[in-house]
């Protein structure tokens, strides 16, 4: 493979998705993980500019970055009176690493030998983001699952004022 | 190009982690974290399955938007749930919320 | 002569060929390395002219505010005191950048870094002139939604790595009214996209034959507040409130790294009035500007400073705010108000399309003229309501409270005869 500015975008991200997983699962500081967490979804918004995909690379960073991750940390910050605890994993670690490992190896063979060399064969066509916008509001396309998925954010919505409230 | 295993093969690392983070770790905070690595790692295969395979058709990214949304919903659930819990129970240790468990 | 002039009148265009030229034929580059190259400077160039513009701005603002208030204002450091904003900065420089004790290193460092990168990023999409933007991304209007949202992380990030409470406390005030405004923010940006069709910053500004301004008023009203609540200036300036919380999520940091989130705060002051400009004053349009490139950047600074003046005008004039009217502010006014008026829009758009001979959505002045009425009269209505409904609140509030005063006054003097 030569070494394009592609294949070093590529890299840094990789490298951002991955190193920051770790760092989620693996930080004792919970706020530390929530950053770490920060991290990787920055990642995985660079690989989407990577697929030519900018709309889903800005939604990544508006959604996840800007609310998700802010979320999860102010959630930390409000019951951090439990942050001090110095054992983050449970009895059943050995166990969760086991079954990760596992799944890791058996992900990675399929994917060598199902996947192994498969380069794009066509371009991304200039008009998919008003195409898409198209599809969500037509009913051939995505109309009823675009009007499920707006139920579903409406009730979690209030579910979580319900919730959260005293 | 970058092939498309090389990508597989990131999603399928941050799954894994993922899958160790929910099955691992005790703050259900760690917990909801661990779901949004796995859920981050379908939205990697799915957009680059619809790059590689399919670029004609938009499933690929209508469904990454859908699992936005499912995301988007769950976090704000999960953590209205875990607040809610903490103030009743003072903890945010998942074994500890075992109150139904008989 | 001819040739001169057409390049002059293109001065963007002509500079990039120059470039392209200087590195493929002198420098031998390969054309593609070239225009790599030639984006990069851009970048740097415009990066460091948003911040450069700040030594400006910060002066201004100062002598602004000083002469509403009466006062004289910088005077000392050149003429007219233009040179204050650097003795600051330079004194600033050289202060030592002091980590509190029990500070999360790498946070408390990275957060400065954060919030100006938030705030540079979003000129990557405006529009200076026809030919002159960063990147005319497809989709610029969402990139700078997303990129500004990062501000949020920044404030968090600093409030919680100071290992200080009144930090905290400012940054969860912070948090609280950024994510507040945030929905409001996009409502009103929404109104130009489904206007000018298009989420493309280029397209957006091309399709202001009539200032959006002038078809949706209340749209740039909204956008207007919100935005400035997003920059967090008076009367929204709780993330700081000086006297409350002692400036909040800054107050741990000192040298380079307090000035990196001034100027990233003043640099965003100026980016939103940018963005007003590019959504709904029309951008770099002006006489003459679609045959003449070159004055586009004219047009597009003079709107924009015009809109910062009127920032630091309501900053001068109105006090601080309490967070819960803030937050109640925008979630049971701004964002009902931004639901409303869109869909009403996009409804008489549509009818407009089907029924009214004659409507264009796109144009030139005088084919939008229908569509702006009808959508002014839209508008005018919806705002018009609103107010009045607001106005109908302040009154019952006033008669409740002059009520509460008048019972209290009569038992005041009740007691005052019985002793």
């Amino acid at each position: 493979m030569t070494i394009t500015p592609e294949t070093v975008a590529f890299a840094i991200m990789s490298v951002l998705v991955l190193g920051g997983g770790l760092g989620v699962v693996s930080s004792r500081n919970l706020i530390h993980a929530a950053l770490y967490l920060a991290l990787t979804l920055f990642g995985v918004a660079g690989l989407y500019a990577l697929f030519e995909a900018p709309f889903l690379a800005a939604v990544q960073v508006l959604v996840y970055l800007g609310a998700i991750a802010v979320l999860v940390t102010i959630t930390i910050m409000v019951t951090r009176r439990l942050m001090g605890i110095t054992e983050n994993v449970n009895r059943q670690w050995p166990v969760a690493a086991l079954i990760a490992v596992l799944a890791a190896a058996i992900l990675g063979f399929v994917v060598i030998s199902q996947f192994a060399g498969v380069y794009p064969t066509q371009a991304v066509p200039p008009d998919t983001i008003e195409r898409m916008g198209q599809s969500f509001a037509s009913h051939q396309g995505f109309l009823l699952p675009f009007e499920v998925a707006s139920v579903l954010l409406l009730a979690a919505m209030i579910g979580a004022i319900v919730v959260a409230r005293d | 190009m970058i092939p498309l295993h090389l990508y597989l093969l990131v999603s399928a690392g941050l799954f894994c982690m993922g899958i160790y983070g929910v099955l691992a770790r005790r703050n259900a905070v760690a917990i909801l974290m661990g779901i949004e690595l796995m859920l981050n790692a379908v939205n990697i295969n799915l957009v680059a399955f619809w790059r590689y395979i399919s670029p004609e058709s938009l499933n690929g990214q209508v469904f990454a938007i859908f699992v936005f949304a499912v995301a988007a919903a769950e976090a704000a659930v999960g953590l209205a749930l875990i607040i809610s819990i903490y103030r009743n129970r003072e903890t945010v240790i998942a074994e500890d919320v075992n109150i139904l468990k008989w | 002569m001819a040739d001169v002039l057409a390049s002059l009148a293109d001065i963007y265009t002509t500079i990039g060929n120059l470039l392209t030229r200087l590195f493929v034929d002198v420098l031998g580059a390969s054309p593609e390395l070239a225009s790599g190259i030639i984006k990069f400077l851009g970048a740097g160039l415009l990066a460091t002219s948003v911040l450069l513009i700040l030594v400006f701005n910060i002066w201004f603002e100062r002598k602004v505010m000083a002469r509403i208030q009466d006062r004289i204002g910088p005077n000392r450091v050149g003429p007219w005191g233009i040179f204050q904003t650097v003795a600051d900065l330079a004194k600033l420089f050289t202060k030592e950048i002091i980590i509190p004790d029990g500070a999360d290193l790498v946070p408390f460092m990275i957060a400065p870094v954060i919030s100006v990168m938030s705030v540079v990023l979003i000129w990557a999409v405006v529009p200076f002139a026809p030919t002159l933007i960063g990147t005319d991304l497809n989709i610029g209007a969402l990139y700078f939604v997303a990129v500004s949202s990062l501000g949020v992380v920044s404030i968090l990030l600093a409030g919680w790595s100071s290992n200080n409470k009144y930090a905290l406390l400012g940054a969860f005030r912070g948090v609280a009214m950024l994510v507040s405004y945030e929905v409001p923010f996009v409502l009103a940006l929404l109104v130009p996209v489904i206007l000018s069709g298009s989420m493309r910053m280029g397209d957006i500004v091309r399709a202001q034959s009539i200032p959006f301004l002038v078809v949706m008023p209340v749209a740039a009203l909204i956008f207007w507040i919100a935005s400035v609540a997003e920059v967090g200036r008076q009367p929204f300036d709780v993330i700081e409130g000086e006297s409350e919380i002692v400036s909040g999520y800054h107050i741990e940091y000192s040298g380079f790294a307090f000035a990196m989130f001034y100027a990233a705060e003043w640099a965003h002051g100026f980016t939103v009035c940018a963005l007003m400009t590019v959504l709904f004053l029309g951008g770099w349009r002006g006489p003459g500007a679609e045959q003449i490139p070159t004055l586009g950047i004219v047009y597009f600074l003079g709107k924009t400073f015009l809109v910062y003046f009127f920032q630091v005008w309501t900053r001068a004039i109105l006090p601080r705010m309490r967070i819960d009217h803030i937050l109640s502010f925008s979630w049971k006014f701004l964002v009902p108000l931004s639901l409303v008026l869109l869909v009403l829009s996009v409804l008489a758009d549509k009818l407009g399309q089907l029924y009214i001979p004659g409507y264009a959505v796109a144009g030139s002045f005088v084919d939008l003229l229908p569509r702006t009425a009808l959508l002014l009269v839209v508008t005018l209505i919806v705002g018009g309501l609103a107010a009045l409904w607001v106005a109908g609140l302040g009154r019952r509030e006033r008669r409740r409270q002059e009520a509460a005063l008048s019972v209290a006054s009569i038992e005041g003097r009740a007691a005052q005869q019985a002793r």
